[in-house]
């Protein structure tokens, strides 16, 4: 027994990649043991997503060495990888959508009965193998995903965000049958931001950061906050950032209108009952781990998508949004993190910037040249936007592009700026130039929703945030409690009982176990 | 049906269940039978005397076009195009007329196997060059149709050249009853040949695979660049069939392509073909191609102007696409 064990089903050494000269991997390691459900488990960025990549056979390693079984593994697309021993189900579902199920199967060569009996295990027996799979419920996809790697019997099966499309009943079907590969001679590696279902089915979790793997915890009850705590690193120790001058941050007046109120806003299933209020004068920060409904959240804030359900408020008046252009005219800008969404590339930096302010009201006459490039000088000069390329725009800097997309806002008077991730790939000099620029915006009393996947801008940028998890806000934490530690805890919605101290926690506990065991020994 | 695991029938009411789910997928197809028949209708109408001659005419006219619609189907279900079919026709029409002028049967027979080696050969270099070079398919076969329009030229730069007797005479004349022409049957038996077996098989899965989504064909472990070669291929070898049919209906090499190639799309646009890939089979485009003829008749039967008689066939496709469209769509919301 003890020497089996000791033998590992599938082991990574040091793997690295580099994407230029971009670190994606430094030294990564993975060891999962024959029998176990293995976690894998890192924040936005430390590398996960690459390691997962290298093991299916998306990306080749720089170097490093991975085996199975003891066998050297190099895979270059899923079909090798899976013959080498890993099959892995992804985020969303591999599936082709004009076929139907049973044609699926055969495309994979997956064997059909064992396929069927993995569905009636997973919850969904009656299953008609000749429903063409675009007719299929999202839920539906990614249990018949599952099956079908399951039916191939893999030595190791990996499992990438497998529940998050699931309703409960199914995500608990899933959890059982995953735990059950548990003592067989196959393993499972599992991805997922839910700690509450690592803590439930995981043998042991590795941890990711920065590229590397930082540690190896033995699941167990309260090892949430050591998986935390190595996905933090010495921020975790380190003391509070200071927040910046926070002195200067004006009180909000108590009968202010918000700029912008939601009110039980749900989005299908990605995101429901969210309600905030965004006031003139502030940033509000939006923290979320990624695809927990932030996407959803801004689509319709901008007007590129519409709510299934709740009330939209602009200056307290209910407005109802069916193109960004409506969402433009209330004063609702949108800052994309992908810049490409946003900007004409081929054009000049000059009409990006004058695009949105002469759409409105230029129609279709002519345009009003000097005082278009009176704006767009002033916008430029603001942002301090380097113009050397200005003839093309996708020959500036990434950092210079964002402030083409801010600046062509700004431009126009700016009364509520929605930014999705606007400093994501861009160099620090130029992030600090945004924080600062967000800050001068709210100073100058218009209303700032930022969404940021580095936690440490909150601090930097913000007034307070709200944290989104599973499609639902699950805390509102003040700017001065904002530290990584806190949003990331509550990112992964470990609940606030865990961050009480000491004493308050122990108390607390002794009067609920008073109060809800039952009457003990008299 | 699509399935490859054999599922013997029991009973009637099985059967029947099984030809109600077949119905249901190929709606297009038998909505596109109906119409036919509404237009043949229309047709005896409007000419009472069209009969068994007629019909014979008619399918040697479509032979061409119908392989060239069938040629644009492969490649269009694997999410490609190929704007390159007309020329390849050219091509193989006019390498079979100046090989076979003059020259006895068994040459012949010859002559037509090395033109679909041919076809096949200028497909796979189409096929070939659009995931090499990862130049877009439109650009690559827009410039392949320039090349192969002129290597046709070169060989034969007028109208001529011959065509073997034997293969004039397997498309002429009608097969037993008068009412079914050589030329269909000869049409039905090459495509049947080539698309049933592919269609049940794994490669055929592929091709729709491909066109259906690339991501997650890859994921499912199709060899994505491969697949996209033979798909060309395949594309290649119905032209090269096309070109065959040209010159046998013609009796000379055409050198000069003609609008096959937006004719094909056409067809398989009117014969349920997403131009997105992934959706459509090639009866479809085969009986498109009879419908657009029979429009045609029918408009210069009722006496209307050949130049307006275009334009309206165009107004038909575009009106046939949109209900057909509009039908999808309100099955989706109920």
């Amino acid at each position: 027994m003890i020497d089996v064990g000791s033998d590992l089903l599938l082991s990574a050494t040091d793997v690295a990649k580099h994407y230029g000269a971009v670190v994606a991997l430094r030294s990564a390691s993975l060891a999962v043991r024959p029998g176990e459900v293995h976690a894998l488990m890192g924040a936005n960025g430390a590398g996960k997503s690459t390691l997962v990549k290298i093991l299916t056979g998306g990306v080749r390693p720089d170097h490093g060495e991975i085996l199975v079984r003891g066998k050297p593994f190099a895979a270059h697309s899923p079909s090798e990888a899976r013959r080498g021993g890993i099959v892995s189900v992804y985020q969303e579902p591999a599936l082709i959508p004009d076929l139907d199920v049973r044609s699926n199967l055969r495309l994979t060569q997956s064997p059909v009965d064992a396929t069927r009996h993995w569905l009636a295990e997973l919850g969904i027996p009656d299953l008609d193998l000749t429903d063409i799979v675009r007719d299929l419920p999202l839920a539906s996809l990614r249990i018949i995903d599952l099956a079908r790697a399951l039916a191939i019997e893999p030595d190791v099966l990996m499992l990438d965000e497998m529940t998050a499309a699931l309703p409960a009943n199914l995500t608990e079907r899933v959890l059982e049958v995953i735990g059950r590969q548990k003592g067989t001679d196959r393993s499972v590696i599992f991805i997922s931001h839910r700690l509450i279902e690592i803590a439930a089915v995981c043998d042991r979790a590795t941890v990711l950061r920065e590229g590397s793997t930082v540690g190896v915890v033995d699941v167990s009850a309260g090892s949430e906050d050591r998986i935390v705590g190595l996905m933090l690193g010495d921020i975790a120790r380190g003391g509070p950032v200071e927040p910046a001058d926070s002195s200067a941050r004006a009180a909000r007046a108590a009968d202010a209108v918000p700029r912008l109120t939601t009110r039980n806003l749900t989005v299908g299933t990605k995101l429901s009952d969210v309600s905030f209020d965004l006031y003139p004068g502030e940033v509000l920060g939006v923290v979320a781990l990624e695809g927990q409904g932030q996407d959803e959240l801004f689509d319709v804030l901008s007007g590129s998508e519409r709510p299934s359900g709740g009330d939209l408020l602009v200056d307290g008046a209910a407005v109802s949004f069916r193109h960004p252009a409506d969402a433009i005219r209330a004063g609702l800008v949108y800052v994309p993190a992908d810049r490409a969404e946003a900007l004409l590339m081929q054009r000049s930096v000059r009409e990006n910037i004058a695009l949105p302010f002469t759409t409105p009201f230029g129609a279709w006459g002519p345009i009003d040249v000097r005082e278009e490039r009176r704006k767009v000088d002033k916008a430029i000069a603001t942002l301090q936007i380097d113009t050397r390329a200005a003839s093309e725009v996708r020959r500036l800097s990434g950092g210079n592009q964002q402030k083409v997309t801010i600046a062509r806002w700004v431009a126009g008077g700016v009364r509520t700026m929605l930014c999705f991730d606007p400093t994501r790939g861009i160099d620090i000099g130029t992030k600090q130039q945004i924080y600062q620029l967000l800050r001068d915006l709210a100073a100058a009393g218009a209303a700032v929703l930022l969404y940021t996947s580095e936690l440490k801008e909150i601090q930097l940028a913000c007034d307070r945030a709200i944290v989104i998890f599973g499609g639902r806000i699950v805390a509102e934490i003040a700017v001065v409690d904002a530290d990584e530690a806190t949003l990331l805890r509550a990112a992964y919605d470990l609940r606030p009982e865990e961050l009480m101290p000491d004493e308050v926690a122990s108390a607390a506990v002794a009067v609920e176990a008073t109060e809800t065991s039952p009457a003990g020994p008299a | 049906m699509s399935s490859g695991e054999a599922t013997v029938p029991r009973d009637r009411a099985e059967i029947v269940a099984l030809a109600g789910s077949w119905a249901r997928r190929n709606v297009w197809t038998l909505g596109l039978l109906g119409l036919l028949v509404v237009f043949f209708a229309v047709t005896r109408i409007l000419q009472p005397n069209y009969g068994p001659a007629a019909i014979q005419g008619l399918a040697i006219a479509i032979l061409p076009i119908a392989f060239a619609a069938v040629a644009q189907a492969v490649v269009v279900i694997s999410g490609g195009i190929d704007l390159s079919v007309g020329s390849m026709m050219a091509l193989a029409s006019v390498t079979s007329a100046v090989l076979m002028k003059d020259q006895g049967d068994l040459f012949g027979v010859a002559v037509v196997v090395g033109v679909l080696l041919l076809g096949l050969v200028v497909g796979a270099i189409n096929g070939a060059l659009v995931v090499v070079t990862k130049v877009p398919d439109i650009v690559v076969t827009l410039a392949m149709s320039f090349v192969w329009a002129g290597t046709a030229l070169l060989i034969l730069n007028t109208p001529g050249g011959g065509a073997a007797p034997w293969l004039m005479a397997i498309i002429s004349g009608p097969l037993g009853t008068p009412w079914l022409p050589k030329a269909m049957v000869v049409l039905a038996v090459l495509v049947a040949v080539v698309w049933i077996p592919l269609r049940r098989s794994t490669l055929g899965l592929s091709l729709y695979a491909l066109g259906s989504s690339p991501l997650a064909a890859f994921r499912s472990g199709v060899a994505v660049g491969p697949t996209k070669i033979i798909a060309y291929t395949l594309t290649g070898f119905f032209s090269a069939l096309g070109g065959l049919a040209l010159t046998a209906t013609g009796g000379v090499g055409a050198p000069v392509p003609g609008s096959y190639t937006l004719q094909s799309v056409a067809a398989i646009v009117l014969g349920g073909v997403s131009l997105a890939g992934g959706r459509g089979g090639v009866l479809g485009p085969i009986i498109a191609v009879i419908v657009l003829a029979l429009v045609r008749t029918d408009l210069f039967f009722a006496g209307v102007d050949p130049n307006w008689s275009t334009a309206i066939q165009g107004a038909i496709l575009i009106g046939v696409v949109m209900f057909g469209s509009l039908v999808a769509m309100r099955r989706v919301r109920v």
